[in-house]
């Protein structure tokens, strides 16, 4: 029945807004569709309510979470760390990756560690971390740091290291040399790949964050989890992998989705 | 009609004193690939005169690119020397701008912004930066797309936008790499019309690499045809038509199968 509503509503002919609206509404029906399933597990007895909480109880933690304060402060200090580490990141990511990307030396030397190192999950950077930096902030920066640099370091040597020789040979012949070739050619052509990059570090700066966050005792959304866990709370578990979810959606959506959209339009790569 | 003779800037002889636009003066190539040596073109003599539309015809890999782009500065010579205007050209300059057959454009850029990059790098302020911007797009056709972003534009457009955008450097030459190799023919015929209207307006001199014989007589006061590599001037060909030359006229198809035989003759060595 509501699939062939749907399949009149996406057919030519109908009016716009319900054709605009359909995909809202597919998404919306999904999303009800998931929550019925859950609830049905959860009060199917199964398993006990600390175990696999149901939706209202997940719901109530959300509200009380929200309503009290405590996500907002602890969502506040997760995001502030990982601007922190990410700003860093970048930082360090566009100065390694154009090294790597202009000088064979650096290529050879630094290149391989690079990939090494970007293969490597970075909380196992989080022991070493704790034992250089103590157990704090500065740790559980480091570990956003080394996770998310490596990603933007390759995405700004692939980006540059792949500008079409055209670009810059048409450039030159007008007169473009030294830093001017980069800031209009280089880096412009460069930005699909590096965009990439800095998306790829920010989801890897993130993750990293909750990890280290696990483990460090002071209110952030990764010691939110932890502390569900130590008191049997799982309804306050999901709630926070919720917000986390939503934060991370909205993130992404802020931050890169309309500067990615204005440039694969104008660049016609949709 | 329009002849060589006539046009402004070509054997004048009331300025006799002036140098040619480009002297190349045994400029040869030779580099490396691997571990052997590859000669890609023998030392080459040209004087080209101000004003005047020089095509090089040839098999392809010849050189004939490999000249275009020392003469641009972007590629140092093995032997020999570039004049311009009589002074050593050495490195890439403004004044002497290549057009390659992917019309290298910006993609980041739209239409005016690809027109304007050349001045903004030589410091033109903005008002006019866009106005000397638009005087070259209106001369290329392409008024009402100055916002238009380059993958929506075809081939044809795109060879206007890099063509608006190398005369708005106001250079002395214009060096062509075969910019309407990649066209089909109905484009190409139009854009042959255009650039010899745009060349007999500003009196730019051009020097242009094609492999395609018709083209060279149509558009060329000179036709220099190379050898296989390493490329060398064979046979030079003065182009005495009237202009405007129709592709269709039969002096022209003459001079062309005059020419392509000896071309072939080349090839065949």
């Amino acid at each position: 029945m509501a699939a062939s509503d749907l399949a009149a509503a996406t057919a030519p002919g109908f009016p716009l807004a319900a054709r605009l609206w359909a995909p809202w509404l597919r998404r919306a029906l999904f999303y009800v569709g998931l929550v019925a399933v859950w609830q049905l597990i959860a009060s199917s007895g199964m398993w006990p309510s600390y175990v696999v909480p149901g939706p209202n109880a997940v719901t109530a933690s959300l509200a009380d979470g929200l309503a009290g304060g405590v996500f907002l402060v602890a969502a506040a200090v997760s995001l502030s760390r990982l601007a922190v580490g990410y700003v860093l990141s970048v930082g360090l990511g566009i100065l390694l990756g154009m090294l790597i990307a202009r000088f064979r030396l650096a290529d050879e030397l630094l290149g391989s560690l690079v990939l090494a190192l970007q293969s490597l999950p970075s909380v196992c950077w989080l022991p070493l971390a704790i034992l250089w930096f103590g157990l704090n902030q500065t740790a559980v920066i480091f570990v956003v740091v080394m996770g998310a640099l490596f990603s933007i370091t390759l995405g700004v040597a692939s980006g540059v290291r792949n500008t079409p020789p055209l670009y810059v040979k048409a450039a030159r012949n007008m007169g473009s040399h030294g830093w001017r070739l980069y800031s209009r050619v280089i880096i412009p052509a460069a930005l699909p790949a590096v965009l990439s990059g800095l998306k790829q570090g920010w989801s890897f700066a993130w993750r990293s964050l909750m990890a280290g966050e696990l483990i460090y005792f002071s209110l952030s959304l990764g010691n939110l989890l932890q502390t569900g866990r130590d008191l049997n709370d799982a309804a306050r578990v999901v709630a926070v992998m919720v917000v986390i979810m939503v934060i991370g959606l909205v993130c992404d959506q802020l931050l890169f989705a309309p500067f990615e959209g204005r440039m694969r339009e104008k660049r016609g790569l949709n | 009609m329009l002849t060589s003779q006539q046009r402004p800037g070509i054997n004048q002889p009331d300025q006799p004193l002036q140098p040619p636009a480009l002297g190349i003066e045994g400029v040869s190539k030779t580099y490396w690939q691997g571990d052997r040596t590859v000669d890609a073109l023998a030392p080459i003599n040209l004087t080209v005169k101000t004003g005047e539309f020089v095509c090089l015809v040839g098999p392809s890999g010849c050189g004939k690119s490999t000249l275009l782009s020392i003469v641009s500065g972007l590629e140092p010579a093995s032997t020999g020397s570039v004049l311009a205007k009589g002074q050593p050209a050495v490195g890439p300059s403004p004044e002497r701008l290549l057009l390659f057959q992917e019309a290298a454009l910006f993609p980041w850029l739209d239409v005016q912004g690809n027109v304007e990059f050349g001045l903004r790098e030589r410091g033109i302020r903005p008002t006019e930066r866009s106005s000397v911007a638009q005087r070259y797009v209106d001369l290329v056709h392409l008024t009402g797309f100055e916002r238009t972003y380059i993958h929506q534009l075809s081939g044809g457009m795109r060879q206007r936008t890099a063509i608006a955008r190398a005369l708005a450097m106001d250079p002395a030459l214009l060096l062509m790499d075969e910019p309407f190799g990649a066209l089909d023919a109905l484009t190409r015929d139009t854009l042959h019309e255009e650039l010899e209207s745009i060349w007999a307006s500003t009196g730019k001199t051009i020097l242009f690499v094609t492999h395609n014989v018709r083209e060279a007589v149509a558009l060329g006061d000179r036709v220099l045809v190379f050898s296989p590599r390493p490329g060398r001037i064979v046979a030079e060909f003065p182009i005495d038509l009237p202009r405007t030359r129709s592709l269709q006229d039969h002096g022209l198809a003459d001079k062309a199968s005059e020419i392509l035989a000896v071309l072939t003759e080349e090839m065949r060595r």
